[in-house]
């Protein structure tokens, strides 16, 4: 049983916050992923999980107990770092018995142990080599077995995909949810890759800025972003935005077209749409299509509603091309709204 | 110009100025060493070898790297591991540690004279203290044993910062990735120098270990300024032969000796220190 508690986490680094107290509840056996861009701050909290550095105010708990003053070693962790740092000087046998060496495990247990999680991630060939002969890809199995041989309750993966090619990490991907759910582990994966996120996660905490803006499942995350960020961040291509005008009565008026939305008193909200939530129609709102990209399955279409991008995914039979003028009409139930003062979600 | 011959026409210069100014110096010394009058000898050797100083300034030399060399590694590599930690006055820090490299080894000889010396620094500080009675002569030959401190210190002092020079560059090399997962996995600070750290280090460990080693089969200015003809070794004997007794047959017996200890021990090192193919960071 490991659940994991972030309770009011904050981390400077000299002048700079990279973390403002940050609250996080992660449930034994979840597989949580943080999600951001490059320096919003979830490298640093993972870091701080497995103690590699020392929050500035807060706490950390593990299955109950109290971590933040331990050392990594006395946390029940395992993980797998971005450049997958296994030991050049080792092999492989010897980098995924090396935390059951330190743990000084009898000779026989270890090497049931090491066999064992090698077979899992088909790395059994490769037992006496060293780092240098292999492929990147199979560092990576032997950083991820490395972790998987100590049997921990948690296991934090730092970005353990970015440095594989395409084809690669779609099917390291797949294992490794595979893998590690049938580890029984809590595990903590960090990554900027939205795919990756949305493929793995039970839930997921996007971050930004040193915050965690939304923790919640990938669906909701997608469907109900708690903020515009979100909104922006995650979906490929990401939602379309357009102020809208308030109108009275919960009427609210979009580029002409009006919409029934929240009541409430603002002058102005943010009215957003996924592009896949737009179809072409007789009426609706008038976009000026500027480009067009056939994707196979779909095109997308790149226009201007009144002066706001819009994106659109609309069925591949649809003869578009650029300069033509369309209405394009938006799901009623998929209309989401945002406060363009706090950036937040408003219902 | 062809791409392929450029390349040897460029090392050209480099490669014809050790030919002339070190394998031709080279072969004329080996050919002093075996050859007399009559032609191929062993003669040069045999003189050497039965000279009653020869075992002893042979002994004296490998005692003093024997002492010496060990000490500077592990100071060395413990300088080099603070000074990689330091977060700022790193730089300073080193050019301050790397100071005695500066000075010349008889300058660093004379300047341990004035502290060992009858009329030195320890002498009068004692005195001043009253831990002695009257200035005593520490570096008499009635002591050898305290000669060989004062060598032994004077030569750590001298000489450990070119190896630490060439452990700060091969710790930077170590990306911290590897002592942040062995952290992870449970290695102790101990454990994370002897099971990473230093196996790592091996290859610098390697270069610092046979340059030392090397200087140290030719300590010769310090040996003479702190103890004269007290202590003999194997440079200050080559010397002798050479402009003392104008022997330069004898000598050049005498630098090929201490040549062949330096491959020697240079071959040892390459051997024990050697990274497995495909082993390397």
């Amino acid at each position: 049983m490991a659940e994991i508690q972030i309770r009011n986490v904050a981390k400077t680094f000299g002048t700079y916050q990279a973390l403002h107290s940050i609250d996080l509840t992660i449930a034994d056996q979840e597989f949580m992923v943080l999600l951001g861009a490059s320096g919003c701050g979830k490298t640093t909290l993972l870091r701080i999980i497995a103690g590699l550095e020392t929050p500035s105010v807060g706490e950390v708990w593990i299955g109950g107990r109290r971590v933040d003053h331990l050392p990594p070693r006395e946390r029940g962790i395992a993980m797998v770092f971005q450049n997958y740092a296994v030991f050049p000087h080792l092999t492989v046998f010897e980098n995924v018995a090396f935390g059951l060496r330190m743990a000084k495990l009898d000779d026989r247990l270890v090497r049931e142990r090491v066999e064992r999680t090698a077979g899992l991630m088909h790395i059994e060939a490769l037992l006496q080599r060293y780092s240098g002969q292999l492929s990147g890809g199979q560092r990576q199995r032997v950083a991820v077995a490395r972790a998987l041989a100590m049997e921990p309750d948690v296991i934090l993966m730092d970005e353990p995909l970015s440095n594989l090619d395409a084809l690669l990490r779609l099917e390291m991907r797949a294992e490794l949810k595979g893998v590690l759910e049938a580890s029984n582990t809590t595990t903590i994966y960090v990554t900027h890759d939205q795919v990756e996120a949305m493929s793995l996660a039970d839930r997921i905490s996007v971050m930004h800025q040193g915050r965690i803006v939304q923790a919640a499942e990938p669906v909701e995350v997608y469907r109900n972003p708690a903020a515009h960020f979100v909104g922006s961040f995650i979906g490929n291509p990401p939602m379309n935005f357009i102020t809208a005008r308030n109108q009275g009565d919960g009427k609210w008026q979009v580029a002409g077209q009006q919409f029934t939305g929240p009541s409430v008193a603002s002058e102005t909200l943010e009215f957003a749409i996924r592009p896949e939530d737009l179809s072409l129609a007789e009426t609706g709102l008038q976009a000026n299509v500027r480009v067009v990209e056939p994707l196979g399955a779909h095109i997308l279409v790149t226009c201007d509603v009144e002066g706001s991008l819009f994106r659109a995914v609309i069925d591949s039979n649809s003869r578009v091309k650029a300069g033509d003028v369309l209405h394009i009409a938006p799901e009623p139930d998929r209309i989401r709204w945002f406060d363009p003062e706090t950036t937040l979600a408003v219902a | 110009m062809d791409n392929r011959t450029l390349p040897y026409l460029l090392l050209l210069p480099a490669t014809l100025f050790l030919c002339v100014f070190f394998l031709y110096p080279f072969a004329l010394v080996a050919w002093q060493a075996f050859t007399n009058e009559a032609g191929f000898t062993l003669e040069h050797f045999r003189t050497m070898a039965d000279h009653w100083k020869f075992p002893i300034a042979f002994w004296n030399t490998m005692l003093l790297a024997l002492a010496v060399v060990p000490v500077q590694v592990v100071l060395s590599i413990t300088m080099a591991m603070m000074v990689t930690r330091m977060q700022r006055g790193r730089d300073i820090m080193l050019y301050i540690w790397t100071i005695p490299l500066g000075i010349s080894d008889l300058a660093a000889g004379i300047i341990w004279l004035a502290i060992f010396e009858q009329t030195g620094f320890l002498n009068s500080m004692l005195y001043g203290l009253g831990v002695i009675e009257q200035p005593t002569n520490f570096l008499s030959y009635q002591n050898t044993w305290v000669i060989f401190i004062a060598i032994a210190l004077a030569e750590i002092w001298r000489a450990t910062a070119i190896m630490l020079v060439i452990l700060v560059a091969g710790l930077g090399l170590i990306p911290k990735e590897y002592d942040e997962a062995a952290e992870v996995f449970g290695a102790s600070r101990w454990q994370r120098l002897w099971k990473v750290t230093l196996p790592l280090l091996r290859p610098s460990l390697q270069t610092a270990l046979i340059l030392r080693v090397i200087l140290a089969f030719e300590v010769f200015a310090v040996v003479a300024a702190l103890g004269g003809t007290s202590l003999p070794v194997l440079m200050g004997e080559t010397y002798n032969y050479q402009f003392e007794l104008q022997d330069g047959h004898v000598a050049a017996a005498l630098a090929l000796v201490i040549l062949a200890i330096s491959i020697a021990f240079t071959l040892f090192f390459l051997r024990v220190l050697r990274v497995p193919k495909g082993a390397q960071i």
